[in-house]
């Protein structure tokens, strides 16, 4: 039998102390409250582990980068140990045939028991010829993979969303996992990348209880992506004063103001950022004095300028938003009823002096 | 010269009909409160997408951004609920409160009558014809921009107000699939909405020149019509 989470962390010289440690952290950050401590704990004691096996697509590593930086020491350690990385092309040992012997092995013996990972998604213009892999195209891979896992976790707005090389006009039709993928339950991770604590806890809740968190209604973990940046943020109470950052270089923005003037997407970007934060908690985007960018929103390179407000829309040109949209077609029917006003008032002025008008063709 | 339907409930209630009751109290109370909900809705939804220049002094001794976005909710409810009253009174009032939610579509004579009416818009024709409700080109009108434009906006509306409210509540359950709908990302949304508010001024510009000038036009009492609730006829 293979060996479980706790006998791989007490062989790396993790003491049961910081073990326990972990445990009480990773249930308060899955907001599970304190009573599962322990239920996590005998499931790391008693379970074998289950393998994670992560394939990179069309990405910039961006993922793995934050992943690898998960600011619990521990955590990390124990991820990297439960995920053993049986495969992951960018952070293995093994390279070339032995790799994707590992590949091959995995998906033998674990077959619909091991978790996919994907980081990056599958282009499939040119029959996929923008990502080749082992020789192959990467969706072939991907697809292959999938077949035999027990879930997936789509890591990052690329596998989640399409991210930027699926921004418009995508010219490698860079996809989505879950539009590749349809028979497989999914579990999406966005942002660019996601933040370490929060891959780490939902890959620690889907080994620990062996079954995805709840999910909302696009495919998000509710305990992350339940609550956008704008209802944590420590601007808030700005924002509900009415006080905004008007400028870049202002006082409003030494003094902290809400950046929302400046084009801030918290208001409609789902994350963490604002409670878990970045680098061990130590800020977050809005905390350096930039606005959120929307980055776990789905099409955010689409949506028009970082630094708008009232955003443009697409359907009516390259710059045209609603105000722009909507006051001109304001402003012409403004128009037009005066026009019409003027000459109703004119018919009428005629007739009235008994001036002859032209007969309407009823 | 009256309209067929008119015509025959103008007969059957007097020879000589003068004033016809048309629009009964709640249906006029709904309007003004309508009309009054919607201007909050417009100027404060302005104010929520491009705020106020910033308020000086302590954030905690400052509330603008709050009561500015309690009195849109507010009215958006008030609107949403006086809806929902409204379509109950379509149900149980006069056929008049009927206009607005029904199109005679299949009814040929009705779109010749739409056209003849924008005949008369365009000074095509002489004389309008009297009816007793809305005429068949202002029923349409009312029809694509208020009706449809309504459930547009409490769609749209409530949707984003779920996000605030947030995920599981009533509003997040009931109007969340609007957000999915268009793509998942809810900054659409608020783009989308936002346009609304301005096919929705729009709409009321016309409104309000339509209503006045056919006052002065068309021979027969408008505006004094949604006060007092009688149609009159001045000959």
């Amino acid at each position: 039998m293979t060996e479980t989470f706790y006998e791989v962390l007490r062989r790396q010289g993790i003491t049961r102390r910081s073990f326990l440690k972990f445990c009480s952290l990773t249930a308060t950050s899955l907001g599970l409250g304190s009573a599962f401590a322990p239920k996590i704990a005998h499931a790391l004691e008693t379970k074998p582990r289950t393998p994670v096996l992560w394939l990179h697509g069309l990405e910039c590593t961006c993922c793995s980068e934050s992943f690898i930086r998960s600011a619990h020491p521990l955590t990390k350690d124990v991820v990297l140990s439960m995920l053993s990385l049986d495969y992951d092309d960018t952070l293995m040992a093994a390279a070339g045939h032995q790799a994707e012997a590992i590949l091959e092995e995995v998906k033998a013996k674990y077959k619909g028991n091991y978790i996919l990972a994907v980081e990056g998604n599958p282009p499939l213009n040119e029959d996929g010829m923008f990502c080749i892999q082992s020789g192959r195209p990467f969706v072939e891979k991907l697809k292959e993979t999938a077949k035999d896992a027990k879930a997936i976790i789509s890591w990052g707005s690329c596998a989640s969303w399409g991210c930027v090389q699926a921004a418009k006009p995508n010219p490698t039709r860079a996809t989505p996992v879950h539009k590749v993928i349809f028979d497989k339950p999914i579990i999406k991770v966005p942002g660019c990348p996601p933040i370490a604590e929060v891959m780490t806890a939902v890959v620690t809740y889907m080994l620990t209880f062996e079954r995805l968190p709840e999910l909302d209604r696009q495919g998000r973990p509710k305990m992350f992506y339940g609550q956008r940046i704008h209802d944590k943020c420590y601007r808030r109470p700005h924002f509900d004063a009415g006080q905004f950052v008007e400028q870049w270089d202002d006082d409003q923005a030494r003094m902290g103001y809400c950046l929302y003037k400046m084009g801030c997407k918290g208001p409609t970007t789902y994350n963490a950022c604002s409670t878990v934060r970045w680098n061990d908690g130590v800020s977050f985007p809005i905390q350096s004095g930039h606005g959120c960018i929307g980055c776990s929103e789905d099409g955010f390179w689409d949506k028009g300028s970082f630094y708008d407000r009232v955003t443009d829309i697409q359907q009516f040109g390259v710059e045209s938003n609603a105000d722009t949209v909507g006051a001109t077609a304001a402003g012409v029917v403004g128009a037009s009823i005066a026009a019409h006003a003027a000459v109703t008032a004119l018919a009428r002025a005629r007739q009235k002096t008994g001036i002859d008008t032209p007969k309407g063709e009823d | 010269m009256l309209a067929e339907q008119d015509q025959f409930e103008a007969e059957r209630s007097a020879r000589m009909v003068k004033a016809v009751y048309v629009y009964e109290a709640p249906l006029r109370l709904w309007h003004w409160v309508n009309a009054l909900a919607i201007t909050v809705l417009a100027v404060t939804g302005y104010f929520i997408g491009l705020p106020l220049p910033s308020v000086p002094g302590e954030a905690s001794e400052q509330f603008l951004m709050g009561y500015i976005r309690f009195a849109h909710f507010a009215a958006a409810y008030i609107f949403a609920i006086g809806f929902i009253g409204r379509i109950y009174w379509a149900i149980v009032g006069n056929h008049h409160a009927r206009q607005i939610f029904i199109l005679p579509v299949w009814n040929a004579k009705w779109w010749g009558e739409v056209f003849y009416e924008l005949r008369w818009y365009l000074f095509l024709v002489k004389e309008p014809k009297k009816y007793v409700g809305h005429n068949p080109l202002a029923q349409l009108m009312m029809f694509l921009f208020f009706t449809i434009g309504a459930v547009y906006m409490i769609c749209t509306g409530f949707a984003l107000y779920g996000e605030g409210l947030g995920e599981g509540s009533w509003a997040s359950q009931m109007f969340g699939w609007v957000i999915s709908a268009v793509g998942g990302n809810s900054l659409q949304v608020h783009s989308w909405h936002r346009l609304g508010m301005w096919v929705t001024v729009s709409f009321v510009i016309v409104h309000v020149y339509a209503a006045i000038r056919e006052d002065i036009m068309s021979r027969q009492s408008l505006i004094s019509t949604m006060i007092s609730g009688w149609r009159m006829f001045k000959d």
